[in-house]
């Protein structure tokens, strides 16, 4: 997932990115890096300030800098050495009352999405609202069970004991959220950080205000806000948060900021979770079910907050014959799916902000492209609306087919074999997704078996994050670490080895002074070797 | 560079940040040649470390020795059989942790199967420690062969001696276009840390391990930090003494003479106690190191002259010097410091705000034994945390309120033989875990794949958006049959 927003900001400073390896590197890049944020707010559209459950006491419009994040961990910490947030019942109240929120607070929530992204209340039904019940009531279902310790066998060395994996949390985590399902990946791992018994802090996104507010309201008031808080703002908000030291940081967002953070967490060894995007391919073969392909892909593009989403399909790669029936079926779904004038449909989220729109603006309009569209292109920049636009075989270089698109544009890249594809895909960074339709069961294998990315889909697109059982998360470029149903709890949790011994059997083998009977034994005993175990013993070896 | 390939006469030659790209992208082509995915091939490299084992089992005891004065015993024990142990376990397991895992798939997705798959990160950089040389670099490479990684090692210049008999013994078992040594220090390291690596492996302390995790942030490398910490024993007075204090010095001196990162750091015990449990240890060490232990063969020496000097700093610390009740003599020409404890130290003493990584140990006493739990919450997360005691609600409330990387109750350091625990830090002890299958998963990527058919195409998922589509999709995602069905007919 992108939120580019930052990445103009950034961009002159290029902190990590360009600097030589050296010593400073920790301390400078940071401080690099906050320097650069002071000048950055005056550029700031959103101006920004703590929730009221962050300092009831203070005005509103009062900065949240690096002194009030500081105090502001020190009260959630205060709460989690109490070790309430431990217990099982504190955990379990807490999901309830997300299920609570999400059960009453549904229209709010709908109404905010709609706001910040015109998005289709059937959308953000389906792709946030009911995919945060499900991930709660997962949670709430299975808990004890994750809680529970692990037991495991132990080696013959160590004779007689038990040993055992313990989950605990880690204490204070730091959620970064992003704008394009602003509400779903807010609470999603909130959920997990809340099921592994953490206090946490959320930071939504601030080019999704309607949301954000509304976050921090719910969670102020459905809650238990000496553990659970939201922070509201903009990069020097975020800068403050990244400033301290949490136990864990999940960031959703792009692979620029990505870096931002992770260098930020090693000054204090916290891991991250980072969930990135990444140029996602769909490879189409020509022996498909057409109707249903296109559908799915329409699916899990223009249907996916019009291209926004992170694993939303980014260009599709086919066959060069079949590329013009794959264009007519494509134009003849979406026609049906948004009706005559796709500029129209109120069944399509709008472009987030002026920035992504002009962004998206400029990936049609360079040179190498604009003749390649061959279907959609249309623009209202009012409205921020961009109409579903395929664009044939542009070249590589292009821009659209070097940066990640994130919006409702979709190459169609055209190959001799469909194995061409492959070299293709493995020429870019590992994607957070990719995609392949075909009945050909040797495909299938090859793609699995070569492909690299966060996950994959067979035959269809987008679904395979809701999917329990599956970790979501990226490789590489597209992100660090997973998360979704008992992956989230394990991400939030430390396992702790324990292991059991009694007084008894304490063989004088292990200790000094060292003979070299002793080492002969210990030696027989580690290869395993009966025999010479008993001819050392017996003193005959 | 002293990769073991290189037989031409440059090897003296400074390894820059040009040579490791280099070396990197000749990796990088043998890893996308496909050569390391193979079972076959994973398994013949483990097959040959183990041989290499076999072969020069007394040349790694000399190394050892070179380095380390470290007794041979110690050697075959904690280095040699445990690297073999994990790597028979590996060859064993293998064929099992490479089967991709069957995910049971949901309704809302039906029909579909999915699986787990894992796949090679790519090519991956150990970084070990001078401590456990042998063993420290070799565990991380089984679970980077075994997970079908291309892998560079550098192993640590503080511990020369097996250094270069690990660049020469990898050169010649293991496969060089996919596995390389670089010896090195400093600049060899910030030469490799500047190239994209796929995992970055380091074991070391917590000042080293946020440059390499800085280092990492730039490419969005994942790392595995393995560090270490002040590792606390609380000894309770219920227990049978002889047994523990045997298991505390074999934890302690009889691991490379406390250099060691799940070494005892300090004992908390109750003031009643500890005259008991310090007559207990003298007793004991001298039968273990007789009666001059400076001159014991069975104690590794301090690795060089600037760990002595860190170390004869915390005893000439003046709230310190005065609370030797053992020990305390060295040798600074032999690098040798004898088995020292010190008694009822102030807390705010140098020698209990640093980890010791040595022969020294401090017993801190408290009124009762429940406010141990507090002197260790008060400092960082430690690598591991020890508790002696019969007492089954302690060990309870100990395992409840420590946190730690892992915990042992009753004996020292022997988790880490336990190949089904994973062994890894936590907050400053350290990010990620390894040993047995969890080696395997930290140099893994587990990809979700999900298979459908073309057939049960739904359209409810699709535009445009009508108000009996969304009341279909709430009684679906709700489970009420009953709603579904209503939803069908168009009754609600």
């Amino acid at each position: 997932m992108k939120s580019l927003f930052l990445v103009s900001f950034l961009a002159p400073s290029a902190p990590v990115g360009s600097r030589p390896f050296s010593q400073h590197l920790t301390t400078k890049c940071f401080g690099k890096q906050l320097h650069f944020h002071s000048r950055c707010v005056l550029f700031s559209s959103y101006t920004c300030s703590a929730t009221l459950s962050v300092v009831p006491d203070l005005q509103e419009k009062e900065t949240f800098d690096g002194e009030k994040a500081s105090l502001l961990l020190k009260d959630l910490r205060k709460t989690f050495n109490s070790g309430k947030t431990k217990s099982y019942e504190w955990r379990i109240s807490q999901l309830e009352g997300i299920a609570k929120m999400l059960e009453e607070k549904e229209k709010e929530i709908l109404d905010a999405l709609n706001k910040d992204l015109s998005k289709p209340g059937l959308e953000g039904y389906i792709s946030e609202v009911s995919q945060a019940k499900s991930s709660c009531s997962e949670a709430l279902q299975e808990l004890k069970h994750w809680m529970k310790p692990e037991k495991v066998k132990t080696s013959f060395t160590t004779l007689p004991s038990s040993a055992e994996i313990v989950s605990e949390p880690l204490g204070a985590v730091l959620v970064i959220s992003t704008w394009n399902f602003p509400f779903l990946l807010s609470m999603d791992p909130v959920i997990g950080a809340i099921s592994a018994g953490n206090a946490v802090v959320l930071k939504p996104s601030e080019i999704a205000p309607a949301t954000s507010s509304l976050l921090a309201n719910l969670i102020e008031g459905y809650l238990d806000n000496s553990a659970i808080r939201v922070v509201e703002g903009a990069i020097p908000e975020t800068t403050a948060l990244l400033e301290q030291k949490w136990d864990k940081i999940l960031y959703t967002g792009s692979a620029r900021v990505g870096r931002i953070v992770m260098a930020a967490a090693a000054k204090h060894l916290t891991p991250v979770i980072l969930e990135l995007g990444g140029k996602c391919p769909a490879v189409v073969d020509s022996d498909v079910n057409l109707q249903v392909t296109a559908r799915r892909i329409i699916g899990g593009k223009w249907a996916c907050n019009s291209g926004q989403a992170c694993i939303s399909v980014d260009y599709i790669i086919t066959r060069k014959e079949f590329a013009p029936k794959l264009i007519n079926a494509l134009k003849e779904e979406l026609k049906q799916f948004f009706g005559e004038d796709l500029m129209e449909s109120k069944d399509m989220s709008r472009i987030v902000s002026p920035t992504q729109f002009s962004r998206l603006v400029k990936l049609l309009d360079e040179d190498k492209v604009s003749d390649k569209i061959v279907f959609g292109g249309q623009r209202d920049e009012m409205k921020l609306k961009i109409a579903p636009t395929i664009i044939l075989d542009v070249p590589d270089d292009a821009m659209v087919m070097q940066e990640e698109i994130f919006g409702p544009i979709m190459p169609i890249i055209t190959v001799e074999n469909i194995e061409d594809s492959f070299g293709i895909i493995k020429s870019k960074p590992k994607p957070l997704a990719a995609y392949l339709f075909t009945n050909n069961e040797q495909l299938k294998k090859a793609y699995v078996e070569n492909i690299s990315s966060g996950g994959m889909l067979i035959n269809d697109t987008v679904i395979h994050v809701a999917t329990r059982g599956l970790p979501f998360g990226g490789v590489e470029e597209s992100g660090m670490g997973c998360y979704h149903g008992k992956f989230s709890f394990d991400s939030f949790s430390h396992k702790k080895s324990v292991l059991y011994r009694s007084f008894d059997a304490d063989s004088s083998l292990r200790f000094p002074p060292y003979t070299p009977e002793k080492e002969k034994l210990l030696k027989a005993i580690f290869s395993g070797n009966i025999i010479r175990i008993i001819l050392t013993l017996l003193g005959w070896s | 560079m002293s990769s073991s390939t290189d037989a031409d006469e440059k090897k003296k030659e400074s390894f820059n940040a040009e040579a490791a790209s280099l070396l990197v992208n000749n990796l990088r082509a043998t890893f996308a040649s496909g050569t390391t995915r193979s079972y076959e091939w994973r398994a013949s490299q483990l097959k040959a470390l183990i041989k290499l084992c076999d072969a020069h089992e007394q040349q790694i005891i000399d190394a050892l020795y070179s380095d380390l004065a470290k007794p041979p015993l110690e050697t075959v024990a904690y280095e040699i059989a445990m690297f073999k142990n994990s790597c028979k376990a590996a060859l064993k397991e293998l064929k099992r942790w490479m089967t991709s895992e069957k995910v049971k798939t949901s309704i809302a997705t039906f029909p579909s199967t999915a699986e787990i798959v894992s796949e090679p990160l790519g090519v991956v950089l150990v970084i070990s420690a001078w401590n456990y040389p042998f063993l420290l670099s070799l565990e991380p490479v089984i679970g980077a062969i075994a997970a079908g990684n291309a892998l560079v090692l550098k192993p640590s210049e503080i511990a020369p001696a097996t250094s270069s008999l690990l660049a020469k013994l990898l050169g010649e078992y293991l496969d060089n276009s996919c596995t390389r040594v670089v010896e090195g220090a400093v600049d060899e390291t910030s030469a490799l840390l500047q190239q994209k690596w796929d995992k970055i492996f380091y074991t070391g302390n917590g000042r080293v391990g946020r440059i390499v995790m800085a280092a990492a942030a730039k490419h969005l490398t994942p790392v595995v930090l393995e560090l270490g910490g002040k590792s606390p024993v609380v000894v309770d007075s219920n227990i049978d003494l002889k047994v523990a204090t045997r298991r505390i010095i074999a934890g302690k001196w009889g691991c490379n003479n406390g250099q060691a990162c799940v070494s005892p750091d300090y004992i908390i015990t109750t003031k009643d106690y500890a005259p008991k449990l310090v007559d207990s240890l003298k007793a004991e060490l001298e039968k273990f190191y007789g009666k001059n232990p400076l001159e014991s063969k069975d104690l590794s020496r301090i690795v060089n002259s600037n760990h002595f000097g860190r170390l004869t700093k915390f005893l000439d610390d003046e709230k310190v010097s005065g609370k030797i009740v053992f020990g305390g003599e060295k040798d600074e020409s032999k690098l040798r410091i004898s088995p020292t404890i010190l008694l009822d130290i102030p807390r705010n003493s140098l020698i209990m705000r640093e980890e010791i990584f040595g022969p020294l140990l401090p017993i801190i006493t408290v009124d009762k034994l429940e406010e141990s739990f507090d002197v260790i919450n008060s400092g960082t997360k430690p690598l591991a945390a020890y508790l002696f005691t019969t007492n089954n609600k302690l060990k309870e409330q100990f395992v409840m309120n420590i946190s730690a990387g892992g915990l042992v109750v009753n004996d020292t350091a022997l988790h880490l033989a336990v190949n089904t625990l994973p062994f890894g830090g936590v907050g400053e002890s350290g990010v990620g875990a390894y040993h047995g299958k969890f080696s395997f998963d930290a140099f893994s990527h587990k990809k979700a794949v999900l298979y459908r058919s073309f057939l049960g195409d739904a359209p409810v998922r699709y535009p445009p958006y009508t108000n009996i589509k969304m009341r279909l999709l709430k009684a679906l995602v709700g489970g009420g049959l009953l709603g579904i069905i209503r939803a069908l007919f168009g009754l609600s």
